[in-house]
């Protein structure tokens, strides 16, 4: 049984625990992702993320748990599982005084492309991230959203069945994301697997089959976006602005009447009132994954 | 496991795949910086040549039944591999995996500590075994003569240059800044470059640093590449090489060790 389940999930966790010192950064964790699908991992700054994306290249050793990628148990195949995935970190570490096409030309050695197909899987990376013009230029010559395009085709030399992305647009400005999630979709829709820890919702939303929503090292959530948005947040929310004293009355009548609520700045949004907060003068709004994950995290994000 | 694992070839340790893909990045990295790294590992031991040569050599005609510029010319061989082995291992490593991320990169590919650190030590190693001949080609204009022996001395360089590239990995892998590289230069580096019987011989010491000095690395290179240069001693030679192979296979377990600590959380 375990080897047609494993044969369908590209990534598959089962309590993992991770300590450093005092400190559990993961706790506990499970995680499917299945074969194709784009899996999203989301949660506040330290509720686990990179330390669960480090753990599956075998850079961090779960203190407890299974983990097996791409049907290799890890970490003693873990070698096996990177030679079959590629990993976008979250830190830029391209070699900044190589060129473009030099720091592709490392990968495909690293990655074992076979000598005969060198050539071509570099100009193949080139063409997707959109490169091919900048091939000779220096890496501290390019922008940001460039290094970040090559740092993805760095981990499409080998053509993997499944690429680890760690927070892919952090410090990108609106424009650049924009161009990055519809590079991500292609490869979603040549179905390659993807896990993404990311702690924008938009991106995940926009991107992502499933997500799993983790707080101080656990999963707390699971599922599609909408779905959880429909089970956690309800249909619809109440926003309703107003001075600070109008914003604590109305989070005063909701907590009597066992509405959630969420403040965002200048406004309280009621949640699961099903349409009886009509009468608190507020702007009534569709849920979306922000409510879900604040009222599961009790954190804001960013 | 099922028809995904059975699809790829098995990989196993230390694989000449992985340490060629980690060396190909430093040789084309050393394609932009080869100028600046061949400069400091050649003039320093040259100059050290030059003025010892000089220097002491106006003062003494022969030392050890050598001329002088034989008998410094030789040994200045150890120094190079040392100036062009442990130095730039303990900060280029230090550099890459502390600043650059270098490392997080090629672990995240399939190539492990044990084949990040045996590249890194056998590039280093090519270039000492290269690096360490130039002053003793600089020796040859000042009065060294050539004999055959002297083809053996990249060898030995490269051989003694990997002992010292994992050592000085070693070190970078322990330290916590690189400010710390201070206490292993000045406290055990520098006084091992001295009593290795480069520039003086060991028997004039005192008892206490002769016994050091057996242990000293460098001072078994001193002491091959003077007997590859100028005849070979049988087992007093293979004792030498015994010694250097040992250090290079010490200081290789460690490096790894100390290496995966740091990069395997």
């Amino acid at each position: 049984m375990g080897v047609t389940v494993n044969a369908e999930l590209a990534i598959r966790l089962r309590g993992v625990v991770k300590r450093f010192g005092a400190l559990t950064a993961v706790d506990g964790l499970d995680l499917d992702v299945p074969m194709g699908a784009c899996v999203g991992l989301l949660g506040p700054n330290g509720a686990g993320k990179s330390t669960t994306m480090k753990a599956l290249t075998a850079q961090v050793i779960a203190d407890e748990g299974e983990i097996e990628v791409l049907g290799h148990s890890l970490p003693d195949a873990s070698k096996q599982a990177r030679a079959e995935m590629g990993v976008v970190p979250q830190l830029d570490n391209l070699d900044v005084s190589l060129t473009t096409e030099q720091n592709l030309r490392v990968f495909a050695h690293l990655y074992r492309v076979p000598a005969g197909s060198r050539k071509e899987a570099i100009e193949r990376a080139l063409s997707i991230a959109n490169l091919t013009e900048r091939r000779d230029s220096k890496v501290d010559e390019l922008s940001g959203g460039m290094r970040r395009r090559l740092l993805i085709a760095r981990a499409l030399l080998h053509r993997p069945r499944l690429l680890l992305l760690d927070e892919p647009t952090v410090g990108l400005d609106p424009q650049v994301r924009q161009e990055l999630w519809a590079l991500i979709d292609r490869l979603r829709s040549e179905g390659v697997s993807i896990l993404m820890s990311t702690h924008y919702i938009e991106e995940a939303e926009r991107l992502c089959d499933q997500v799993t929503i983790m707080s101080h090292g656990k999963a707390v959530a699971v599922g599609p976006p909408r779905r959880l948005i429909a089970e956690h947040a309800g249909p619809e929310a109440v926003e309703v602005y107003g001075s600070p004293s109008r914003l604590r009355e109305v989070e005063e009548i909701a907590r009597t009447h066992g509405w959630r609520t969420r403040r965002t700045g200048t406004s309280v949004s009621v949640l699961r009132a099903n349409g009886a907060a009509a009468d608190l003068e507020g702007e009534l709004r569709v849920t979306n994954l922000e409510d879900v994950f604040v009222l599961l995290t009790g954190e804001e994000i960013s | 496991m099922g028809r995904v694992a059975a699809a790829a070839p098995r990989l196993h340790r230390l694989e000449v795949a992985a340490v060629r893909g980690v060396m190909v990045r430093e040789i084309i990295n050393f394609s932009s910086f080869w100028r600046s790294s061949t400069f400091s590992s050649t003039v320093d031991p040259t100059i050290y040549l030059l003025a010892f040569g000089f220097g002491f050599g106006s003062l003494v005609s022969t030392v050890a039944g050598y001329d002088y510029i034989e008998f410094v010319g030789t040994g200045i061989v150890a120094t190079t591999v040392l100036f062009s082995g442990a130095f730039p291992a303990m900060y280029s490593t230090f550099v890459k995996y502390q600043f650059q991320r270098t490392y997080d990169a090629i672990l995240a590919a399939p190539v492990d500590t044990e084949e990040l650190v045996t590249a890194e030590a056998l590039w280093i190693s090519a270039r000492t075994g290269t690096y360490g001949c130039v002053p003793m080609l600089v020796a040859m204009v000042f009065g060294l003569d050539p004999s055959w022996g002297m083809l053996l001395v990249p060898f030995i360089a490269a051989l003694a240059g990997f002992g010292w590239a994992t050592f000085g990995i070693f070190i970078a892998g322990r330290a916590k800044s690189i400010e710390s590289f201070s206490y292993w230069q000045s406290g055990l580096l520098t006084p091992m470059f001295l009593v290795a019987g480069t520039f003086f011989p060991l028997d004039g010491l005192p008892q206490w640093a002769q016994t050091l000095g057996q242990f000293n690395p460098l001072y078994h290179c001193v002491e091959l590449v003077r007997h590859a240069v100028f005849g070979l001693e049988g087992w007093v030679d293979v004792g030498h090489v015994a010694f250097l192979v040992g250090f290079a296979l010490l200081s290789w377990r460690l490096a790894i060790r100390f290496m995966e600590r740091r990069l395997i959380l």
